[in-house]
């Protein structure tokens, strides 16, 4: 008998995540599709022009269409369809003339008893996104559904059972909603952290959605499932629910499959039924159980006509189209010489300083050098208007030996504060490139300040010699106020020691 | 008072000249209410006080030489499954008990702009669903030409109301017939327009797909004229047919002559009364002795319009009535869960119909069931307009009863489902075209009661449609003239 405790696992690196069996020594891996539901970022609702608004007082965003009054009807909100179709194209889906249906179950914070959404016949198909770690993962649709209003369940546990009444906002209901769903090729719980990471930075850049899981206007649904490694089929799978953070998501993919297969080592079977998970107890719950599966009764909204975009206007979406994160990242690692899926690239486009980069190295700046900056340096507000020549500038004077990197992270973090050149701030910290010959007078100095340190360092073995570096580099860095070069001075070191035996 | 003008053409023109007043034309459709409603029950609510203020509001204008509109203190009922702002609309329904709706439907406005003066809001069967207004949860409505007799339905009071002089026009809601089946058995005039000319905004919803608003009224021409008033596109209604209203009125001489129109063969034979087929070949006599070329035509699939047709409507009845749940507006009977409450509100709200008919959709639309019901449905439903295609190559319009006998009396279907659904058999398959038809009154049946003749014709014709109303109602027998 396993456990959820005893299983142990490979982490994280390489591409699949597997758990091994303490008792079995069998080796299995995790299958993860995920559902996105994302609020687009429309001035207005999908169907009225009650304002599209998050944290307003709640029933003040609504009007007899959105509440679903009788006599009311639907009109379709063209710019919905405009971002629809940016995100679907964004994720290399074919745009199809599509027809919303409607979705009948009965629940108190949908004024209709039905869910407007689209069935068979969705606006986006078929597509995929490409993860930083060049991981392709298809995107099944993208359909156009409303949102629903919200309940609050008083008093009891805050959940529609033993609650003592329940209030419902209806601001949400009618929100227009964008549903992703992508196909089960994620192999690994950071690879879906990193799926929706990307997908966040495509809503973004296409301005489809303002993407924040805090606000619930990104959410996601993981369809999780384990099969032994070298099994073709897909194992019985479980919907996990509630997932509010990307760290809840990961956690949660990772506790679900423990479980699963925890159960089938044990010869229990896995329930295809829809799980939540809970943040505080790490771990996934069962849903409320239904006698039945719920039947939707789908059926065409005769409310509203098939919608048929047309080749026109997906093609004036194609054109108007801006730079998604998987093109940036390319354009990047060609400029700087790298590969697409360096760290340092994926931070770069990550955190929007891709554009800054590449102009510095189009001015002459190093790729490595800029780049490492980018990843480790410009983590700070201000970095993107930061002057592109002047980086390229500080990068050159480094190289050239005008600078050393330490004197540099402290340029670049003055030139992000003033917006001054590197070598006006450099002459004003008096970091005057120190001549060689200069660097060569204090460091024989401290050789002859320490004659024993000096001896040791001199024949003592590599451990004790790398020891004493750090102490002469030190006490170097200490009598040039840290204006030496490492480099350098490890380099004079070198040749004396050499020169002394 | 003797000589007030008494059709909407007229009331409108003699108002808008300053001959009479728009009060002393509401007060005297007032006192015909007062006189005979008590009998009729063709209203759920009179709105004297809101009508004695809009049409002093029409004299004002008139008064003050502006032109109130086309419909200048012409007194309108209005169904009470169109929303009206801050007034009730029941539906006939316990369950939207106290609900006021918070806005007017586009036709509501688009009346009170034209100067009409809205005097209340007429019975029907609960939720528009029902051939006799016996299914309205306030009481039937009786037939003014024989109290003992339905007046059909769903629209039996707006019908009523205009056959029994209360006020010469009113406005009712048509999804499987019933504007024209209440028109006729009523002997008035019935309209129910092509899907999309009118905007479906603010009625309150029986089967989207095939509800359709339109006029009654005493004359051709009165139908024409408020047609014209509230026909054209609406950007609230998603379906609403982008194009300017038809000009109607101007259609109305242009005689027959060459017109080319077909009696439908499937809706001539079995199940439609003698004395009412009959008058229907009379009609064709008249149009044939006015100029138009009459042949027989076949629609084969429209007997299987019925069939197609409660499916097809009770699958959307059944969502479109889901909202109805006790958590907003209207009705809520209290119980210790949602559900419960969602339960116990429905089966204390709707009555015995509706619930039938949410019951047959519900399950018309069931996995499993989908495409053995409403599927199929969809199938004939299609075939349907491809044999209406195929006639009107050949024919301008189409020419059927409207019902298949006269108005029947109280209790005498109601028990019997199948039987009450038989009446709409010549009315339904235009409802599943999308294409507008009209009931006008063509004498009486055997029983003296009156029957009327309907004019069918293809998406957007009812200019033509128009054109042959006014022969057909030119020569119409009288009601007393006895059928022989």
């Amino acid at each position: 008998m396993t456990t959820v405790e005893n299983l142990t696992h490979e982490p994280v690196e390489g591409e699949h995540f597997t758990i091994t069996s303490d008792t079995t020594g069998d080796t299995w891996e995790i299958v993860v599709g995920l559902e996105v539901h994302c609020e687009l970022a429309t001035a207005t609702k999908l169907f009225c022009s009650c304002p599209n608004v998050f944290g307003d007082e709640p029933n003040t965003n609504v009007c007899p269409v959105c509440l679903g009054l009788p006599g009311s009807l639907p009109v379709l909100n063209r710019n919905v369809v405009e971002l629809a179709m940016r995100l679907g194209r964004a994720l290399h889906c074919r745009v199809e003339p599509s027809v919303f249906a409607r979705k009948n179950y009965f629940y108190p914070d949908m004024p209709k008893d039905y869910q407007v959404s689209q069935y068979d016949q969705p606006i986006n198909v078929d597509g995929w996104l490409d993860l930083p770690d060049g991981t392709r993962v298809g995107i099944e649709r993208a359909h156009i559904e409303e949102d629903t209003g919200k309940n609050t369940h008083a008093g009891g546990s805050g959940r529609i059972h033993g609650a003592d009444y329940s209030l419902v906002d209806y601001n949400r209901a009618g929100v227009p909603l964008v549903e992703i769903v992508g196909r089960p090729h994620i192999r690994h719980p950071e690879q879906a952290k990193a799926y929706i990471d990307e997908l966040r930075a495509i809503l973004l850049a296409t301005g489809a959605s303002d993407a924040k899981m805090e606000e619930g206007s990104l959410r996601v649904d993981a369809n999780v499932s384990v099969r032994r490694v070298g099994d073709a089929a897909l194992g019985r799978r479980c919907e996990i629910k509630n997932l509010n953070s990307l760290r809840s998501l990961g956690r949660a993919i990772e506790y679900e499959a423990r479980r699963q297969v925890d159960l089938l080592e044990s010869g229990e079977v896995v329930k295809q039924e829809t799980r939540h998970w809970d943040e505080g107890a790490g771990r996934t719950r069962p849903g409320r159980s239904k006698e039945e599966a719920e039947d939707y009764r789908y059926f065409q909204e005769p409310d509203l006509v098939p919608l048929d975009p047309g080749a026109e206007w997906i093609a004036a979406v194609d054109e108007a189209m801006p730079a998604l994160p998987a093109q940036r990242r390319t354009a990047l690692a060609e400029a700087a010489g790298v590969e697409p899926t360096a760290t340092a690239v994926v931070v770069a486009v990550q955190r929007d300083l891709d554009e800054l980069a590449l102009t510095a190295i189009a001015a002459g700046g190093d790729g490595g050098r800029v780049l490492l900056h980018v990843e480790h340096n410009l983590a700070v507000e201000g970095a993107r208007s930061l002057d592109p020549t002047h980086f390229a500038q500080l990068v050159t004077m480094e190289v050239e030996g005008k600078l050393t990197a330490t004197q540099a992270k402290t340029v670049l973090s003055d030139m992000v504060e003033s917006g001054k050149a590197p070598d006006v701030i450099a002459a004003e910290r008096g970091f005057e490139a120190m001549d060689t010959s200069e660097l060569e007078g204090i460091v024989d100095g401290i050789i002859a300040e320490s004659p024993d340190e000096w001896a040791d360092f001199c024949t003592g073995d590599e451990k004790r010699r790398g020891k004493l570096q750090g102490f002469f580099v030190g006490k170097v860095m200490k009598a040039t106020r840290g204006q030496a070069d490492g480099k350098a001075v490890n380099a004079i070191l070198e040749s004396r020691r050499l020169a002394a035996g | 008072m003797a000589d007030l003008p008494t059709t909407a053409v007229d009331i409108a023109a003699a108002v808008r000249a300053g001959e009479v007043s728009a009060a002393e034309v509401l007060d005297a459709h007032l006192a015909a209410i007062d006189a005979r409603e008590g009998e009729i029950n063709a209203f759920n609510l009179v709105l004297a006080d809101e009508a004695r203020a809009a049409a002093a509001a029409v004299d004002a204008r008139v008064a003050a030489g502006e032109d109130p509109g086309p419909l200048a203190g012409v007194p309108l009922a209005l169904k009470d499954n169109l929303c009206t702002r801050g007034v009730p609309t029941t539906c006939s329904s316990r369950i939207l008990e106290g609900w006021r709706p918070p806005y007017d439907a586009t036709v509501v406005q688009r009346v009170a702009a034209a100067g009409a003066v809205a005097v209340g809001k007429t019975n029907l069967d609960e939720f528009a669903m029902g051939s006799s207004t016996e299914n309205s949860a306030f009481g039937p409505t009786r037939n003014p030409r024989d109290p003992e007799r339905v007046p059909g339905g769903s629209s039996g009071g707006s019908a009523a109301a205009v056959a029994a002089g209360f006020a010469p026009i009113s406005l009712g809601s048509d999804t499987g017939g019933s504007i024209r089946q209440p028109a006729a058995l009523c002997g008035v005039v019935g309209v129910k327009p092509t899907y999309g000319l009118v905007s479906r905004y603010g009625l309150v919803a029986f089967a989207s797909s095939l509800d359709q608003i339109g006029p009654f009224s005493t004359t051709v021409a009165d139908a024409a004229l408020l047609l014209e008033a509230v026909a054209g596109h609406d950007p609230l209604d998603s379906t609403s047919i982008d194009a300017p209203a038809p000009s109607l009125l101007d259609q109305l001489d242009r005689g027959v002559q060459g017109l080319r129109i077909g009696l439908v063969t499937e809706l001539m034979g079995e199940g439609i009364a003698p004395d009412v087929a009959a008058r229907v070949r009379q009609a064709a006599d008249a149009l044939a002795a006015a100029g138009a070329e009459i042949g027989e035509v076949s629609v084969p699939a429209a007997s299987y319009g019925l069939s197609a047709y409660y499916l097809i409507a009770p699958a959307e009845a059944s969502s479109n009535l889901a909202r109805y749940d006790g958590v907003r507006y209207g009705l809520r009977v209290d119980a210790p869960t949602t559900a419960e409450m969602n339960a116990a509100t429905r089966t204390a709200g709707f009555g015995v119909e509706v619930k039938r008919r949410i019951m047959l959709g519900t399950y018309a639309l069931s996995a499993g069931y989908y495409d053995a019901y409403y599927g199929k449905a969809l199938k004939v439903r299609t075939l349907i307009v491809r044999d209406f295609e195929a006639a009107y190559e050949r024919f301008d319009l189409l020419l059927s009863p409207t019902s298949p006998t006269t108005a029947f009396r109280f209790g005498e279907k109601v028990d019997d489902p199948l039987a009450m659904y038989l009446n709409d058999v010549c009315t339904i398959p235009t409802n599943l075209a999308g294409h507008p038809a009209m009931s006008v009154p063509f004498g009486a049946g055997a029983d003296g009661m009156p029957v009327g003749v309907q004019l069918l014709a293809p998406a957007l014709g009812e200019a033509t449609m128009f054109r042959a109303a006014a022969a057909v109602e030119a020569a119409a027998p009288s009601l007393e003239e006895a059928w022989s």
